[in-house]
Formats: C-alpha cells, structure tokens, sequence
C-alpha cells in the first residue's frame, strides 16, 4: 500500500517536472532590494505576455548581486551602488569581458521614522542625518533636528537607529549622500554596500528594515521610496544643496536626475546625490542592472535583451504607479544602442 | 554439498571459519564491499568538509592568525576582519539559554524521573521530545511577532525599573537584542537537557535512593543529595549537548538578536552571532578574504561544536557505565 | 525533642516545596509546546486557503499570492534528500552491524556524529563549495546535498542500533539453513529491524524539512516553478523567514500559515514515527 502510494507519488512528481521544462526559459537574477517591487511587477508582467520566459529575481542586496553575478551563479545581477573599479576589475578578470552597468528606474533613498504622536512630515538638515547616524545626535528632541522643525513635538526619546545588515545598495546612496555633505562621516566611516555602522541595529533587506521600522517605536532608517509609501510610514524632507527642504517624489527624483543625462558617461556610472537644482531631491539614484557583456548561452541572452528593451520603453509606463521615475528619454536612448555590446 | 556449508559461524561483524571463495560465491564480498563503500562515503564527506572549511579560510588565517579572536572591527569596506562580536555574541547568548534552561530542564528531569508515574513521565517525555522538534525558523517567526514585542512593552522595560542600575538591564529597551536571542535559544535547547538528564537521572540504581531514604531524608533530600551527583557527570553531557545545539542555531537567533556587530555589556543590546552574520553575509561576501574570513567563522563555530558533542558524549558514556554497573 | 521535630517539619516542607516546583519546571516545558502550536494554529489558521496551495507567489505588495511553487519546492527538496542521504545511511549501518571490526567500525561511527553536530549554516558553506561553485548554479541538486548529508548520520546510526538488536540467534537459524551473510541481512535481519529502520528514517526526514539556514546559499529561491534539478528552487521554511521580516501585512499572514503548515507535517511525521516504534519493536531487545 505505501509502496504503490510512494511509487505514484514519484511519477506524478517526475511528470509535473518534465512538463515544466518543456520549453520553458529560466533567466535568474539577483540584487537590489531597493528597485524589488517594480522589478517583481514587471517580471510578473513580461511572463504574462511571454509564458515561456520566467525570470526569477531575488531580492538579496546589491552586494550579494554584485558577487553572484561575478561568481557566474546567476545571468544578471541588480545594484543600487554601481560596481567600483576594484570589483569590475575582478569580474573582468574572471569572465575575460566586462560587466555593463544598465540604469532602469530612478529611485530615492528617504529617511523613515515611527515616532508614536508624531505623523507630520519632519525636516532634516544634512547635518541632522549625519549626526544621527553618527550616533552623536541620540535623542529626537536634539536640537539639531528640533531647529528644522519648528512646532512639532518631538519626544525626548532615545532615537533607535535602523540600517541594513546585508551589503546594500540603498546603504550605497545613503552612505555616498552622507560622504558628501558630511566630513566627519566620510573620514570615519566612508561609502560603500557595507560598512561599519556606528550605531544602529541591522535588518535584513530593505523589507526587514521597514519591518523593523514598523514594530519599533521612535526608530529611524533610510529605505527606498516605495517601501515607505507602500507601507504608509511617514518619512521626511531633506535640505538640498540649494538649501531647500524637499520630500521625495515624482517630481523632486526626477529633477535630481535633470543634468544627468549630459554627463551620462558611456558605462553609466554615475552618482546624482547632493546634486543641483532647487526641486531636486537630493537622495536620488539610479538602479542599474549588471548584465555580463558575453553570453555562453544565446537564447538567455536574446530574451535578455528583450526584456531590457521592454523595460525601457513599455515597462517605464509601470513605474510611477509604484513612486519610482521614470529614466530621462535620453538616457533610455544611450541604454539602446549599448545594449549592442552584449554579445 | 553438505560439507561446505555447516560451520555455524558466530553471527554479527566477526567473519567466520568460510572459505573466500564461498563468500564471493555467495555475493557476501560484493556486499560487503557495496556496504564498506557507502560507509566510507560518511567517512569521505565529513573529511572532505573538514578540508574545505581549512582551505576555504586559509588566506584569512594567515593574513589575521590569531589576532582573529581578539578584533573588535569587521569592516568589509577596509578588508579588518575580527571574530571578537560575534564570538561575544554566539557565547553571550548561549550562557542566557544555559541560564535559563539548565535548572528547568534539570528541574522538569527531576519531576519525570522520580516523582511522575511511568505513564505521566513517558507522555511527558512525548511531548517534549516534540517541542525539540520544532524548527528554528518557527522560533524565528515567533521570535518576531510575540517575543520581541513582549521584551519591548513588558519584559525589558519591567526589568529596567527594578534592576536597571546594573550594567547587564541597562540601556533602551528595544525587543530586539542578546536577552531576546538567549531566551529563544533557551527554549530551544531545553528538550536535549531534559531527555538526556531523565535517561540518566532514570539509569540511577534504585538502592541509592532506597539507601538515603533508610538513612532518613526526605524525598527531595535523597533526590538533590545523592540521586543528582550520582548522575552529575551525565546531566553535564546534557548541558554541553544543549550548548552545542545553541551555538550553532542560525535562523531563530538572526530574526532577534539585531545583526549589529556590537559588543555591550548590556543584555539589551543588540548583537550578532557567528551563525547569524554568515547567515547574512556569505552571499554577498565580494572578495577573496571577505569570503574566507567568514569560511574561517564557520571554522571556528565547527571546532566549539565538535569539542563540546565530543565532551558531552564521553560524559554521558561515563555515567550510564556507572549506573549500569550498580553496588 | 521539638527542636528535632521543627526541624524535621521544615524539611519535609522544603521537600513538598521543592518537588512541586520541578512539577512546574516539566509543566513550563510542555507547555511551550503548545503555546507555539496555539499561536500558529490562530495565526496561520485563519490564512490557510486555497489560494496559499495553489497560486504562485505575487509581485511586491499585492496579495492573493500562495506558495504552491514552495511546497512543491520543500517536497522536491526533501525526494532528492531522502535518495541522497537515506542509502548511505542505510547501507553505511548494514556495514557497521555486520560487516565491520573495530577500528574501522569506530572511525566511521565517529565521522557520523562529528556530521550530526555540525551547525546546518556550516553544511551550506560546504554545500556551496562542493556543488554550487562547480556547477555554477544554485539548485535543487545542491539544496538536496545540503539536506541529504544531514540525514546520513541519523539514518546510520539509528539502524545500526536497530540491527544491533536483533537477537543472533535469527541471525544463526539463518545461517543453519545455508542462506549466505547478504540474504540473511536482505530478508531476515532487515525486516526484523524494519520498524527501528522506518522510524528513523521519518525523524531524519522530519529534523531536515524544517531546515532553512543550508538551503540560503544553496537553493537560493525561486519565484516559479522549478524544472529540473539544475535550478533555484523555492522552499516552505525559506519562504517563512522572507515573509516573516518583511513589513507586508498579507505576506506576515503567509508566513503564519506556512509556519503551521510546515510544523504540522513535522509534527505529524514524528507522531507517527514514535507510534509505529512503540507500537511493537517487532523483535524483543536481547
């Protein structure tokens, strides 16, 4: 009896397994958390109008994108931070080509808080943030926040600090905002995916850090823009280079991203914090996937393509709805005739 | 044919008085050699894991050596890797679980082996052995929607007003942190301190106790003063093997204990463990010594492990010898 | 004599005292076992539907996604565990009880417990190494390793105790009747000690489908369904952990009813393990 139960059950199993490798294209991927949700829609999507194409995305943080992708373990990775010559370098190394760099969305880094009483947006100064995260402003009521927001009550409380535990690219444009406006914070701890946190305590992913967020109260942490709209926690303005307190949204991200595209360079590295202009919000990035310049397999890398030149042009129709920008046509244009490179 | 076959050999591992070519002849030495391949296989992949974890950190142990353990910073960024927080943490946490769990588990032992009636103890026992079979990741989950918020509105902050001049309940009362993570694995661990104490406590020859209680104790007297160190050696074999279940548990202590490399005398603190940060970071280690600085964590996580079920197995031997053997 | 008799009251008071609270001592034991059954049960009961057994996993932040791809996943998993780790073991123990001295008898009893007490999160770097980076993939193939390696020490062990104990004189009777050493294991000793063997075999399978710490570097997750066994895969306990810290209310609800879904089945397959050892260890301990 269990034998012909366990007999039927491992046909039925093989069966269920062939059928699903019929024709069927697995592309995986792997990287930022920052760009997942838009990224899990247009996936879903591209699947929809083209079943036999299934790529699978884990959201696992840029760092670890980084490194599987050079590993060779997945087809493509995702990054917030783009790879820094030392990691090019090693990829290159490794594989005999380069790593490209493709920007898809525009996104924002914003400074989240649950502070019980508090559901006004609140203003921070460059300075306030990089105290905060220094560990030398502790308390919600310091006055180095409490100046910026005149009228607010800000408890006494002790700020609970929250940052990414993984290799981060949102802890990329976080870190590289704080570098540039803050000294201090650039000679003590630097920019990069991972670094040594000051203070604070670690969640994984940027869905672990707005769980955190959620639960903990008078906590803080940076995330990106749809992680805090989705969930409805307040985040706030920050104090841009030209000395206005701007909240991130369509507009603001987009403007960040104004002059970009004349000083795109031709492997699109680049870096839009702290950046010029009056409505520019001034933790805005792009998202990049890293895609190998050389495919072994040429069907992966056709249906790669594909869905790039989609996510390019139809796939930007999608983006807004979940608070990302859409990328400046001329930049979408540049992408087109770069995706030529890969062979 | 009769003259072959009709020595009776003593049964079991010991070959007996045939021939070889009987024994090819009867497929006996294709399986035993079938049978020795599939053993030696154990043998293959347990070296073969010792040897990756050695070669997979070697650039890691040469560039650090023994300074290793005694480095506070872990910074990807600058390539300064030091094991100290999370060798804090894995042993802070820990000594919090034995804390907790070695008088309850001795306690609930007790309770089985001497008072509870056969049924009651074995149905017990049932149930216990269940509870050790509950996944790290259902801890983790409810680590995460009861616990911590537990710790946060109640626990901590009670614990703060009564005894919060003492450095260990000091500081922010967050829910996350190294007494959330002690007291998960406190849970955790228990069921292996009352199964393996209540074996032995079990094994303890009957005229021990009848020999105190003749003498005049009470019932607990002759349990605590004699029954219990007749089976110390045995119920520390427990504690060690709860020990080695909660140094290596990954996914219950990464959901609470804050994944901070931090080292603080205060329990509420959050922390790290070793399991947890490769938990985190081996996926994304970039760079050689990244990587092999965290093979060489899990190095050094296997040795704890391996010298702590080795001392708990001896122990645990050494006691049932002894109760067996009986005055 | 009354300062004797207080004293004595005071011990007996000490010892009432004492005893009971090791009563409470069990007592708070078993009773964390069923506050964790509780609360998945309210938590996860009501989020069990349809919908969790048979849809995939939704986009970021929509609902009416279910893990059907990790089920299938988990039981993939665990097939290619069980083939992989259940042999070894077996056939490993059958050399340990009948074929083996000792000196190597000892080497390989003490590599199988230097294997159980390894921490899974070290069996995922192993795996990683051993499978992963070689065939540069993550898949189930390696995921399976991950797994089928923890269940080879169990597995050993357990049926080398269980043949142990089979009495020899079955063992004799056999041999006086002119069976060879490989028939006697094949159809008398086995059998005898099927029940033992079955039992752990069922905790093996058990203590490795909860196991979620080798599987993050080895099956690595996967949205779809997974063909084959040379791609990422998709897993109950993965999927708990990546639900349970995320901030989406209808992804928490998924987690508490994989959570008790997951424990159900391990709970339910060491029931029935212990009972059928209990039932009758089908040949009397010599």
């Amino acid at each position: 009896m269990l034998r012909r139960f366990s007999a039927l059950f491992v046909v039925a199993l093989a069966t269920s397994v062939s059928l699903y490798s019929q024709g069927n294209l697995l592309i995986n991927g792997a990287g930022a958390t920052f760009p997942n949700p838009i990224y899990s829609k247009w996936f879903d999507d591209y699947h929809k109008a083209n079943a036999n194409i299934q790529i699978n995305y884990q959201p696992v943080g840029s760092g670890a994108g980084i490194k599987q992708v050079t590993e060779g373990t997945v087809d493509f990775g995702g990054s917030d931070g783009p790879m820094n010559d030392e990691q090019m370098k090693a990829y290159q190394d490794k594989h005999g080509s380069p790593i490209l760099h493709f920007p898809t969305v525009l996104g924002a880094a914003v400074p989240t808080y649950n502070i019980p009483g508090v559901s006004q947006t609140l203003n921070f100064t460059p300075e306030a943030l990089a105290g905060i995260f220094l560990g030398r402003v502790t308390k919600w009521n310091d006055p180095l926040i409490a100046s910026a927001n005149k009228g607010v009550n800000l408890p006494a409380k002790d700020i609970v600090v929250v940052h990414r535990s993984d290799g981060s690219g949102t802890t990329y444009i976080w870190t590289d905002y704080l570098s540039k406006v803050s000294d201090d914070w650039k000679n003590k701890v630097g920019k990069g995916t991972s670094i040594n946190w000051p203070v604070g305590l670690g969640g994984k992913g940027s869905e672990g850090v707005t769980g955190l967020v959620k639960q903990t109260p008078n906590s803080m942490a940076y995330v990106e823009l749809t992680y805090a709209a989705q969930n409805n926690i307040p985040f706030g303005a920050v104090k841009n280079s030209a000395g206005s307190f701007v909240k991130a949204d369509l507009a603001s991200v987009t403007a960040a991203a104004a002059n970009s595209s004349k000083d795109m360079p031709a492997d699109f590295r680049v870096s839009i914090t702290n950046g010029p202009g009056k409505t520019a919000y001034p933790i805005s990035s792009f998202t990049w996937l890293l895609i190998p310049s050389k495919f072994s397999d040429a069907a992966k890398r056709d249906a790669l393509k594909t869905f790039i030149k989609w996510a390019l042009k139809d796939g930007q129709n999608s983006v807004e709805a979940l608070s990302y920008g859409k990328l400046p046509k001329e930049v979408a244009a540049k992408e087109l005739k770069a995706l030529d490179q890969v062979q | 044919m009769a003259a072959t076959s009709t020595t009776v050999h003593g049964a079991g591992p010991i070959a007996g008085s045939r021939s070889f070519i009987d024994r090819v002849r009867d497929g006996d030495e294709i399986a035993r050699l079938v049978t020795f391949v599939f053993a030696g296989v154990t043998v293959l992949i347990t070296l073969l894991l010792v040897i990756e974890l050695w070669t997979g950190s070697a650039a890691s142990r040469h560039k650090f050596g023994l300074n290793f353990f005694f480095t506070r910073v872990w910074d990807p960024n600058s390539g300064d890797f030091g094991a100290l927080p999370f060798i804090y943490g894995t042993l802070v946490t820990s000594a919090i679980a034995l804390a907790i769990a070695v008088p309850l588990g001795i306690g609930a032992a007790i309770f089985l082996a001497e008072l509870a009636p056969a049924r009651v103890s074995d149905t017990l026992q049932f149930f216990i052995d269940l509870l050790a079979a509950v996944p790290s990741v259902i801890y983790g989950v409810l680590g995460v929607f009861i616990f911590i918020p537990l710790m946060r509105e109640y626990i901590q902050p009670a614990l703060s007003n009564t005894l919060g001049f003492i450095p260990l309940f000091s500081g922010p009362a967050y829910g996350i942190g190294f007494l959330t993570a002690g007291i998960v694995l406190a849970i955790m661990v228990i069921p292996y301190i009352i199964s393996v104490s209540r074996e032995v406590l079990l094994s303890v020859p009957r005229d021990q106790r009848e020999a105190a209680l003749a003498l005049g104790s009470t019932r607990w007297e002759s349990t605590w003063k004699v029954v219990v160190p007749f089976a110390r050696t045995g119920i520390m074999g427990s504690i060690f093997l709860a020990l080695a279940r909660a140094l290596g548990e990954t996914m219950a202590v990464t959901m609470v204990i804050g994944n901070t490399p931090n080292i603080s005398a205060s329990l509420f603190s959050p922390g790290y463990s070793i399991a947890a940060v490769i938990a985190n970071e081996f996926t994304e280690a970039t760079g050689d010594l990244y990587l092999q600085a965290l093979i060489e964590l899990g190095l050094v996580l296997f040795l704890l492990t391996f010298i702590l079920n080795g001392l708990a197995r001896i122990l645990i031997v050494a006691t049932s010898q002894r109760g067996g053997g009986g005055h | 004599m009354s300062a004797g008799n207080a004293r004595l009251r005071w011990r007996k008071l000490v010892s009432g005292f004492m005893l009971a609270m090791t009563g409470v001592c069990a007592l708070v034991a078993v009773a964390a076992l069923f506050f964790i059954l509780g609360y998945l049960v309210y938590h996860g009961g009501t989020s069990i539907n349809w919908n969790f057994f048979t849809k995939l996993p939704a986009p970021v932040g929509e609902t009416g996604g279910g893990m059907a791809n990790a089920i299938v996943g988990s039981a993939k998993l665990l097939l290619l565990a069980t083939v992989i780790g259940v042999p070894i073991g077996f056939l490993g123990a059958i050399y340990l009880a009948e074929f083996s001295t000792g000196p190597i008898a000892f080497v390989v009893r003490y590599a199988a417990d230097l294997l159980n007490g390894v921490p899974s999160i070290v069996i995922g770097i192993f795996a990683y190494a051993v499978v992963v980076l070689p065939f540069k993939h993550f898949s189930t193939l390696a995921g399976g390793f991950a797994l089928g390696i923890m269940m080879i020490p169990i597995t050993l062990r357990s049926t080398e105790d269980f043949m142990r104990a089979v009495p020899n004189t079955l063992r004799e009777g056999a041999m006086a009747l002119g069976a060879s050493k490989w028939r006697t294991i094949a159809t008398v000793i086995v059998p005898a000690a099927y029940r033992g063997i079955l039992t752990a075999v069922l905790l093996a399978f058990a203590r490795v489908a909860g196991e979620t710490a080798p599987l993050l570097f080895t099956s690595f997750g996967n949205h779809f369904w997974s063909p084959g066994w040379n791609q990422p895969i998709e897993s109950l306990p993965h999927m708990v952990y990546i639900y349970a810290i995320s901030p989406y209310e209808d992804w928490q609800r998924q987690a508490w009813a994989a959570g008790l879904v997951l424990l159900g089945l391990i709970l339910i397959i060491n029931i029935l393990a212990r009972t059928i050892l209990a039932r009758g260890v089908s040949v009397p301990r010599s």
